[in-house]
């Protein structure tokens, strides 16, 4: 037993940081550190730059333009890529519908789309959601009728994230109505442009516009838009949840987050002295501090029990569940930190090129909006009690 | 011991359910929320004719005489209905210590004016690098003829850009963090000499930060001797805002009930999981402790002062702890809807978690409590 980085691996994370130190744009890791706002082109930018290192996808085999890293390098580059604030790949291509256009697509379909995803040209988004169908998702109603070598959609999607910048969805739709719930599902790809297609904004609690919903009347979709065969979505549905679930522990974020709320912790001042020397609040941090060493050492021995090759399984379903918790703790303690300058509200200031001067000290501007945002954490992406079911169930055998 | 409302604490626990129910729809709320001013003056009004913003004055000033649990339930009602008006800035801690304070002058212009609903009022207590301590007063107070002129800045005061007078804080002796030598003052929010940075809270409020430069102040009461009447409106502050939570997390945990009861997953009611039936238990012992504990709060106003200042500690520390409990709850048991700024329990949410950063949060009232530990609570 060795829990040091091989020398290999070792001269591996050099080279990702000696990359960042060089590639990643200043102003855009500037952005992410502070808490602003990234635009659509920041995250191209980003992208195209990842990219043209050939490190834009992590997760597919070598001969599709996969990077062919080990479960422990990509570990250390998405750890190196939080240090440095780089921002985080936008899942929704890369990591959601590439892979299952790869497992199940037409040699068609990944000619068509994989390049595209590789150079971040195309923006995609994810519908699967509905609003009767969230944690039970196999309930969804979209319905696609195939009229020749068209489908008809009819129906609405929702939460769909940054759908408003999106070229296209991949949805799951329901094409057999009279089939047992998981088995008259599809999984088409929809051009957000094709007409009868509406996107329309939800705002969050924090004042976001992060999320929407997409509503289809009567839209038109070429039968060579379905992946797989028809009526075996849920395969293709299963099979890229192992992709979303991967990288979900988040440890290079909060060990980010943590480094940050320390700094935070030492400069604040409370009876005269630095907060950081508050008995109950460095206590908190001590509590935060083990957690997440619990936490690295739990996803590095997932990680490398997956070594062999493939995703996690339902182990996945505990490091979802410990990073969130974790994430969302951090982010408790900033509002903490902050004091009673926590109230003040002004989303301008999330802008990067906001000039105004902060209410508070600069690192308060965000803190109560993002602890509102990240409650989102443990809602989505297979909500934690969906989690727990998981384990109880996979693990458990309950 | 009796837990029960007199009649007349039962008849403004009406009067305001009354007001809150039929004046206070979400969508009413949105709008006033987003306007300009943030609140609703004519709601202000309506205050006044219902003789709500009297509650804790004598009744020469057309008062209410109320102590502690009266307060109590004026806001528990207010916090069902996430009231954005100015009522605690105004009436419990700028209000209260006015009339603890001030000459009969005053208190006949000011108290009065209040009452009436033409007066808003704010206090600024608290400073930038003082946090939650309102000892730490940096802001001077220099006498010059009969008035004063104060200088200092003071930090996220409640309502304080719509305010027209404020009661300001200031040094006229000792070091910058102690009870002695800190006066109060009123000062007319235009006066010349100040300038205010107001904003909004992202619980939906207004604040403001407040720059005090040469600005002339009219003192309240004794030079010197403002702290211990300055405790005792923080004091009524704390159980207006212990009820105005444990008002809003019973919402919450009602809205969250209804809505695991009505929300089908998986072709049943969610509220079918035993796990989410625990969960939402949790809740409600956490909401129970929270009335419990405001209860004790506004029922020790006038106990020894170190166990008033334990049980006050205690209350506020419980609020911090359990109102962050069920507002993540609330909005976790909501799934994505929870999230939305069109549902009202994000609202709630916000509201409840944002009162532990008001007069004192979790960390701050456990310091506190932990000081006084050793305090004997037969000494009541
Ligand atoms: C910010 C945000 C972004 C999102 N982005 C996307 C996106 O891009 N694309 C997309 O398709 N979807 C997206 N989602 C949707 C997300 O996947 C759903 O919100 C999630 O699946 C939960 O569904 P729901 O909101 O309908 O909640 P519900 O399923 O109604 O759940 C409500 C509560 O009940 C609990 N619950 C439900 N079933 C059980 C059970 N069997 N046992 C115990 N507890 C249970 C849940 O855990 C939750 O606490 C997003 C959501 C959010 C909040």
């Amino acid at each position: 037993m060795d829990i040091n980085y091989t020398p290999e691996e070792l001269a591996f994370r050099d080279e990702v940081r000696s990359f960042l130190d060089n590639k990643l744009p200043k102003d855009i890791a500037s952005k992410v550190k502070n808490g602003q706002h990234l635009g659509k082109d920041d995250t191209v930018r980003w992208q195209k730059i990842l990219n043209e290192q050939g490190w834009m996808a992590m997760h597919w085999p070598v001969e599709h333009g996969g990077t062919g890293w080990s479960p422990i390098q990509k570990h250390i580059f998405e750890e190196e890529c939080a240090e440095y604030g780089a921002p985080t790949v936008l899942p929704f291509g890369v990591n959601m519908v590439a892979p299952v256009i790869i497992k199940f697509g037409t040699e068609e379909q990944k000619q068509t789309y994989l390049p595209k995803i590789l150079n971040s040209d195309v923006w995609w988004c994810q519908g699967y959601s509905e609003p009767g169908a969230g944690s039970d998702l196999a309930g969804l109603k979209t319905k696609a009728v195939r009229e020749g070598d068209h489908y008809i959609v009819n129906g609405q999607k929702t939460w769909t994230t940054l759908g408003q910048h999106a070229d296209w969805i991949f949805c799951l739709v329901r094409t057999d109505p009279n089939a047992k719930k998981q088995e008259g599902i599809s999984f088409l790809l929809i051009d957000m442009e094709t007409p009868g297609i509406t996107v329309r904004p939800l705002i969050t609690l924090d004042g976001e516009h992060e999320v929407n919903e997409v509503f289809f009347d009567d839209v038109k979709v070429p039968v060579e838009n379905l992946v797989g065969e028809e009526n075996k979505g849920w395969t293709c549905a299963k099979y890229l949840l192992t992709f979303e679930r991967t990288g979900i522990a988040g440890v290079g974020q909060s060990k980010a987050a943590l480094k940050h709320l320390k700094t935070v912790a030492r400069q604040v001042q409370q009876n005269g002295k630095p907060l950081i020397e508050d008995p109950l609040f460095r206590n908190r941090l001590a509590d935060v501090e083990m957690e997440l060493m619990a936490l690295e050492m739990t996803n590095l021995r997932t990680v490398a029990a997956a070594q062999a090759g493939g995703v996690p399984g339902a182990e996945s379903s505990f490091l979802k569940i410990m990073g969130t918790e974790l994430r969302q703790e951090i982010t408790d303690l900033f509002r903490r930190a902050a004091g009673p300058y926590a109230q003040p509200f002004l989303p301008e200031s999330f802008e990067a090129d906001y000039d105004g001067e902060s209410v508070g000290p600069d690192f308060a501007n965000t803190v109560s909006a993002k602890y509102f945002n990240m409650r989102k954490l443990s809602i989505f992406g297979g909500s934690n009690e969906i989690q727990k079911n998981i384990i109880a169930k996979m693990i458990l055998g309950l | 011991m009796d837990f029960k409302l007199n009649d007349e604490q039962r008849m403004l626990e009406e009067t305001v359910g009354r007001l809150v129910r039929d004046g206070y729809p979400f969508d009413a709320r949105e709008k006033a929320r987003t306007s300009e001013l943030g609140y609703s003056t004519q709601m202000w009004q309506q205050f006044a004719e219902l003789g709500l913003l009297g509650v804790p004055f004598a009744e020469d000033f057309g008062g209410f005489n109320g102590g502690g649990p009266e307060l109590m339930v004026v806001a528990e009602g207010f916090g069902r209905g996430l009231v954005l008006e100015p009522y605690l800035a105004t009436v419990v801690l700028s209000g209260t210590l006015i009339d603890a304070l001030g000459n009969d002058a005053q208190k006949e212009s000011l108290i009065s004016a209040i009452v009436g609903g033409e007066l808003r009022l704010a206090l600024a207590a608290y400073e930038p690098e003082g946090r939650y301590d309102h000892t730490h007063v940096a802001t001077q107070a220099e006498k010059q003829g009969d008035s004063y002129v104060i200088s200092g800045r003071k930090a996220v005061v409640l309502h304080g850009d719509s305010a027209d007078k404020l009661v300001v804080i200031a040094r006229t002796g000792g070091e910058t963090r102690g009870r002695e030598g800190l006066s109060a003052f009123v000062v007319d929010a235009d006066a010349s000499g100040v300038s205010r940075r107001g904003y909004e809270t992202i619980d939906g409020l207004r604040a403001a930060e407040i720059h005090f430069d040469n600005a002339s102040g009219e003192l309240l009461g004794e030079e010197g001797g403002a702290a211990d009447a300055l405790e005792a409106s923080l004091a009524l502050g704390i159980v207006a805002l212990c009820a105005e939570a444990a008002g809003a997390m019973e919402v919450a945990c009602d809205q969250t009930l209804a809505y695991i009861k009505e929300r089908q997953q998986f072709g049943v009611a969610i509220g079918k999981f035993q796990a989410l039936q625990h969960r939402m238990v949790e809740m409600r012992m956490e909401l129970e402790k929270a009335r419990s504990m405001t209860i004790l709060a506004a029922c020790s106003l006038d106990a020894a002062p170190q166990v008033r200042a334990k049980r006050l500690a205690a209350a506020k520390a419980i609020i911090g702890k359990s109102g962050r409990k069920v507002a993540e709850e609330a909005i976790q048991l909501h799934g994505g809807m929870g999230m939305m700024e069109e549902t009202a329990v994000s609202h709630y949410a916000k509201r409840i978690v944002m009162i532990d950063h008001q007069l004192g949060d979790l960390g701050y009232h456990m310091q506190m409590l932990e000081s006084l530990l050793d305090v004997d609570e037969d000494a009541a």
